[in-house]
């Protein structure tokens, strides 16, 4: 449904002329348009304490369906917390308060008929560290199949091999599936752990930061994975590394603490937050003289 | 320059002098102990000894019986305590808060309990089960006061092996949409294994090794005991018994000791065996 970023990527490439590099340090530009935008989380007045402290103060943004979102703003300014609200494992945060609504497919998800199990599954999530279980390849995959209730042979193993296909670490593992996922290195157990949220069959895909703690060659593999996902699944990434959502992201939302509390200080196309930002503190932030 | 060097070196040589003499002294007492039991038990350890009955209050004989008093005794205090326990650590670790007051509470009362000497437990055992709860001197009296000596023991470190787990793993399974059960019997305990087995360990040697609180409780009757409700006598009891009330009973007290280290050392073997194995087969499964 969206021009596909895999071409601006390619683009890339061939100005750099080398591969490795071209992920990392390639020019700032803004990532594809994507047409005919449909909000799919609408999120409205979200603000999120943890004790007596606020984290977020009064965000409201659509995220469009099959398109990438970027979060950016510096450290601390509520990111994380806003993503981690999106698939309610802010439950899980003591002392963690949420007012404001937020709205999937039109569905609010505090609704107390919303199972929240199934939410999870519907809503991927890859934190910024890999973290694969410590069991096999194999088994980090088929664990949450059979939680929810997919347990015949025959049905996992076709998805177990379609979701790494999908990541591109078949043909890397599919010898040693029932090997410790441990001994993996850092960025194929990151597309690991990408392709057990794959695996539930999610409509969204929450990524906090999925290349930060990977080398420029990994980093570069994940991102390009993650363009190619797009329009496939509905996917918002939290991302320090600006050039990285210039190149990838079809939407960004700068966040800026205010007070003490983060706050969303513009929304828009990628470009258009990049390249003519309506706001002072974004231009500063997108052209590096803050953040 | 020289002499700061000099001086340096002189301290880095004093500093290793002094861990070695420390390691090896550690090493020796062990060593002087296992020794002296080997030289004044060995002779006398035979398969006989094993499962034949003492005779002449210990003098002659064998440690038959005593050593399936030891296994019984042993027994009703791990069906006890490892379920209480581990239930205890778990709804401690997972399902409340750190800084909870209830948490606070039963941990602070468990270190309490940790640090109260066998003899009040055996004399509480022998006023709760033998006397109140009518068990006598019995084997199951002395199983379930073991019992309540090893919950802090299981309850600490089954606990602490918990919260050892990185909560990434959680908050991963959680967002996974997986169940706080299946995360606890699929990820947490497993990748605790290894403290649930030290904290098992840790527990069967003491149990075993008891003395104070099975003297009120399971008694020292030698013969060999028909049910639970029967008094027997445990290892760590007939040593005692053999080297402070029976004259002439040295040797053979010697050779009992002996048996009790060796079956300790062979738990610790097997426990840790068992705990790399647990792991192993959780992974490449």
């Amino acid at each position: 449904m969206c021009p596909g970023p895999r071409q601006a990527m390619s683009e890339q490439k061939q100005m750099a002329g080398e591969d490795n590099i071209a992920y990392t340090l390639g020019p700032m530009q803004a990532g594809p348009i994507c047409c005919d935008p449909q909000p799919l989380i609408q999120v409205e007045d979200l603000s999120l304490h943890y004790g007596a402290k606020a984290a977020l103060d009064r965000v409201t943004l659509d995220i469009h369906r099959g398109c990438i979102t970027a979060l950016i703003g510096p450290s601390g300014c509520g990111k994380t917390s806003f993503l981690l609200s999106i698939n309610r494992l802010t439950d899980l945060i003591p002392g963690c308060r949420i007012t404001g609504r937020i709205r999937i497919d039109g569905r609010d998800i505090h609704d107390p008929l919303c199972d929240v199990q199934t939410l999870r599954r519907r809503i991927g999530m890859v934190f910024q560290k890999p973290i694969p279980f410590p069991l096999s390849i194999h088994r980090n995959i088929e664990l949450p199949l059979h939680e929810h209730g997919i347990t015949r042979r025959a049905d996992t193993g076709p998805i177990i091999e379609q979701v790494l296909q999908d990541v591109g670490l078949w043909n890397e593992v599919h010898d040693r599936l029932h090997s410790p996922a441990l001994r993996l290195s850092g960025g194929q157990q990151q597309r690991l752990c990408i392709a057990r949220a794959l695996a539930l069959n999610p409509h969204i895909l929450l990524m906090d930061e999925p290349c930060s703690a990977l080398d420029p060659l990994a980093s570069g593999i994940v991102e390009d994975l993650i363009s190619r996902l797009s329009g496939r699944y509905t996917i918002v990434i939290v991302t320090h590394n600006l050039a990285q959502a210039g190149r990838i992201a079809n939407y960004a939302a700068f966040f800026w603490t205010k007070g003490q509390a983060g706050q969303l200080v513009e929304f828009g196309r990628c470009r258009q937050i990049f390249e003519s930002p309506s706001h002072e503190l974004t231009a500063a932030y997108v052209n590096g003289v803050r953040g | 320059m020289a002499t700061l060097k000099s001086i340096h070196a002189c301290r880095d040589r004093f500093a290793q002098f002094a861990i070695y003499t420390a390691a090896f002294m550690v090493c020796a007492a062990f060593v002087w102990i296992l020794s002296d039991l080997v030289l004044g038990g060995a002779a006398h350890l035979s398969w006989d000894f094993l499962v034949d009955s003492p005779r002449d209050a210990g003098r002659a004989g064998g440690i038959g019986p005593i050593l399936v008093s030891t296994g019984l005794v042993l027994m009703v205090a791990l069906m006890a305590a490892l379920p209480l326990g581990w239930t205890t650590a778990v709804l401690l670790a997972e399902y409340i808060s750190a800084d909870s007051s209830f948490g606070y509470a039963v941990r602070y009362s468990l270190h309490v309990l940790a640090c109260v000497p066998s003899i009040v437990f055996g004399l509480f055992g022998n006023a709760f089960f033998s006397i109140y709860l009518d068990m006598g001197f019995s084997i199951l009296s002395g199983g379930l006061t073991l019992a309540c000596m090893l919950l802090p023991i299981l309850i600490s470190t089954a606990d602490a092996g918990l919260r050892a787990v990185p909560d990434t793993y959680r908050l991963s399974a959680a967002a996974l949409g997986m169940s706080r059960t299946t995360t606890l019997f699929r990820l947490l305990l497993p990748a605790a294994s290894p403290s649930l087995a030290a904290g098992l360990l840790l527990g069967t040697g003491r149990a075993v090794a008891e003395t104070a609180a099975l003297l009120f409780t399971s008694g020292y009757v030698d013969r060999m005991p028909g049910s639970l409700l029967d008094s027997g006598r445990t290892l760590s009891i007939h040593i005692f018994d053999l080297s402070m009330n029976i004259p002439g009973g040295d040797a053979r007290a010697h050779a009992s000791a002996l048996v009790l280290i060796t079956a300790l050392l062979l738990l610790n073997v097997a426990a840790m065996r068992l705990a790399a194995g647990w792991q192993r087969r959780r992974i490449t499964e």
